[in-house]
């Protein structure tokens, strides 16, 4: 890509990043959420591979390291709502944090925590389906 | 009851590209159209004359929201929506791979 | 015992997604736990049907109670007809996966299968489980997502062209079934199937609700391969790994498509005579239209799937019987006969096919051709493929003493009762061709000469003969569910959750 889109890709990726999590943990007070704010994560990834070209962020052949992530992120999920199955009245699901004042940053229970676990999970989603498709590779049958 | 219409339209154009056209993205974005005009659909059942955004902030008296259930539905739906492209697009690309047309036309070796 | 209840999407799902993280660095991780996972699911089952589900069993996620009688929760609902379905999937389920520890080999991303696998479980166990519309949808689309990816799991050139076709119908029958949830839910303001059931009691029938009972019928009946709109299916059942085959033509077609139509059209809405005769109308179309397409196949699994799209219309023909008699006012032990013989066929079904796709699948495995011309004389070489192959297709022939007799028995003598003469005649023909094109299918295969390519086969690896065995055991098992006393134990709970409407209404 030209010199321009690179030099304004350096200034900008961190501005996108730093946003998109702003979006993940302000995702019970102001519309957004996980699924957004993981969204515009995956954008600032994305960005950075199509600027800059394959080599840069040193892809290699399968794309491993993402797929682990998104695993973990829902994995997370699901500990989490497994959890409540043991604290409490012990119903799948359930809040079972302290819920505090309503409009506070630290509130709502464990609904943050789902934000964040979703969060994680969408932005490796979206960035192993970009690698998927840029990596093309030769499947051979054994 | 014009709003509804329009979504109507929306969707006949989607179904029109999925049915005539002959290039495989063609298909794909034909069909994510409909996907939209669904959506469309959702959140237009879901108005209340003169509500609001159904948000909660501090110090609020009585107001009349907008109804929050369909949003909610939509998002999920909008999540279901990318995985289903995201699939449809990765099978177009493997099949330009192995047949080296975009065409339907000729893709045609299962028979019968 | 409810609390046992989320464990049937928990570990499927937990199961699916602890696959990739852990199975890069244990060897074998992947094939110990889906067969745990889904053995511990059969034996939950087995302990439910044991012990007698007759009340339906609701379990709110996240503990919400119902405010002013209005309930907000998402429910789980386990009654007689989803724990029945539950025993299908997952024993179906552990059976495939086991035969598939020694399929896949050939394949390269075996971690990926499996976890694919775990979800498509996961979804189908959601899909039967739920009493809420649009938690509905969202399971129905995790497991439909993953047999997209599943149907194209070997990358060639057919599977992939097999797998376009399925996505793009699939993807319109789920926007028809979303547009259908929608239209629901502007008239009653409710997405709860029990509360959506009181609201259209005790509301007049308006043009709306017949609207969106259409719209479901196409929706799901796209997904469960009813003709007119069947056309994905010869092409996504024959392309597909032969585990997955059988998982898809044995269960998925059952639990998304038949057992969503019959939960919502016999506990949910208050239906017509008209839609009841199109659906019987729907079922009877699919079992002729199927059979007759299925003579003239020569792949061997191109011609089970044909035969599939007509032993799904056995099946909705029953059901539909019973709903024909359920609104017109009729006898309700007739109506209650016929569904017993629909949902018996059901079970029957599974069992068998999955048995012929697996036996197909071994045959491939070993000799690599699907042909029909180029097979013939395997019966000595492969004993216990050949045997068990026999007893399937002896059984949804409808051979005594085999369980497909008895089913097809009860659907034709539920059909005299209740003064239907042509719809018997019409099974009873349908029957005797589907016994031509599996003699056929068993001739070719098996006996007649063997031609010189496949002198030196083995039998298949143990995990494979397992399957078929224990498959083939159970045709022969499922014979004895019409007899009197294990008939009140298993079917009564199944037949009268679907019957008594007021039973559903219960969790509330």
């Amino acid at each position: 890509m030209t010199p321009i889109v690179k030099k304004v890709t350096q200034l900008v990726v961190g501005l996108i990043f730093l946003y998109g999590i702003y979006i993940i943990t302000h995702g019970h007070l102001t519309p957004g959420g996980g699924f957004a704010g993981g969204a515009v994560i995956a954008g600032s990834f994305i960005l950075l591979v199509l600027a800059y070209g394959s080599d840069v962020l040193k892809l290699r052949k399968r794309e491993e390291g993402s797929s682990v992530v998104e695993s973990t992120g829902i994995f997370i999920f699901l500990a989490l709502a497994f959890g409540a199955l043991f604290i409490g009245t012990g119903i799948f699901f359930t809040n079972y944090l302290p819920k505090g004042v309503i409009g506070e940053l630290v509130s709502a229970g464990t609904i943050p925590l789902y934000n964040i676990a979703v969060g994680i999970e969408v932005a490796a989603a979206l960035f192993t389906i970009f690698l998927a498709l840029v990596i093309y590779k030769e499947e051979v049958l054994k | 009851m014009i709003t509804y219409l329009l979504c109507f339209v929306l969707f006949l154009v989607g179904l029109f590209g999925v049915l005539t056209k002959r290039n495989i993205i063609k298909i794909v974005i034909g069909l994510m159209i409909m996907e939209l005009s669904l959506f469309l659909f959702f959140a237009l059942i879901g108005y209340v004359d003169s509500g609001v955004a159904p948000i909660i902030v501090k110090n609020m008296g009585k107001v009349k929201f907008v109804d929050p259930l369909p949003q909610a539905i939509v998002l999920t739906a909008i999540v279901i929506g990318l995985a289903t492209n995201a699939m449809l697009m990765a099978i177009a690309i493997r099949l330009y791979k192995k047949y080296n047309t975009f065409d339907i036309r000729k893709i045609n070796s299962l028979k019968g | 015992m409810d609390k046992l209840i989320p464990l049937y999407i928990i570990l499927p799902l937990g199961a699916a997604f602890l696959i990739p993280i852990i199975g890069r660095i244990v060897k074998g991780f992947q094939k110990a736990v889906t067969s745990l996972v889904f053995l511990f699911l059969v034996g939950m089952s087995i302990k439910f049907i044991i012990s007698g589900v007759n009340e339906p069993i609701p379990y709110k996620i996240g503990g919400w109670e119902p405010v002013n009688g209005i309930p907000i929760a998402i429910y789980l609902v386990l009654d007689g007809l989803s724990v029945f379905m539950l025993c299908i999937i997952n024993l179906l389920a552990f059976l495939s996966g086991f035969y598939a520890i020694s399929y896949i080999k050939k394949y390269t991303a075996e971690n990926n299968f499996y976890a694919l696998f775990s979800l498509m479980v996961a979804g189908m166990n959601g899909v039967v489980l739920t009493g809420d519309l649009f938690n509905l949808f969202v399971f129905l689309e995790i497991a439909v997502i993953a047999s997209y990816a599943l149907v194209a799991f070997g990358i060639e050139k057919e599977e992939l062209e097999a797998s376009f076709k399925y996505q793009v119908l699939g993807g319109l029958a789920s926007l028809l079934i979303l547009f259908g949830i929608g239209l629901l839910y502007w008239n009653t303001k409710t997405l709860n199937i029990a509360d959506i059931s009181v609201i259209i009691k005790t509301s007049a029938y308006n043009k709306f609700l017949i609207f969106s009972e259409l719209v479901l019928i196409a929706g799901f009946g796209l997904k469960a391969a009813i003709i007119p709109f069947h056309a994905w299916l010869p092409d996504a059942h024959s392309s597909a790994p032969s585990p997955i085959s059988s998982m898809l033509s044995g269960v998925l077609i059952k639990a998304i498509g038949i057992y969503a139509i019959i939960r919502l059209f016999f506990n949910m809405f208050a239906v017509s005579h008209e839609i009841a005769i199109t659906i019987t109308t729907l079922g009877i179309l699919s079992m002729i239209i199927g059979s007759l397409l299925a003579i003239g196949q020569w792949d061997i699994k191109r011609m089970l799937a044909y035969s599939s799209i007509s032993q799904i219309g056995y099946i909705l023909m029953g059901v539909g019987i019973g709903l024909m008699i359920l609104t017109s006012g009729g006898n309700k032990t007739i109506a209650a006969l016929s569904i017993f013989g629909g949902l018996y066929h059901l079970v029957n079904h599974a069992v068998f096919k999955g048995l012929l796709f697996l036996s197909a699948g071994a045959v491939e495995y070993r000799t690599g051709i699907r042909d029909l011309n180029k097979l013939g004389g395997l019966a000595g070489k492969m004993p216990v493929t050949s045997s068990s192959s026999l007893i399937a297709s002896l059984s949804i022939s409808g051979m005594p003493p085999f369980n497909g007799f008895f089913s097809k028995l009860v659907i034709i003598i539920a059909a005299i009762q209740g003064h239907y003469y042509w719809l018997a005649a019409i099974a009873i023909i349908i029957s005797i061709i589907t016994l031509a094109y599996f003699l056929k299918l068993q001739k070719n295969t098996f006996y007649g000469k063997a031609s010189d390519k496949i002198n030196n086969i083995k039998e298949v690896p143990f995990t494979m003969c397992f399957s078929m065995i224990v498959l083939a055991v159970l045709c022969i098992a499922l014979s004895l569910l019409i007899l009197p006393g294990i008939r009140e134990v298993v079917m009564e709970p199944v037949v009268n959750a679907i019957i008594n409407k007021a039973d559903y209404l219960l969790i509330l």
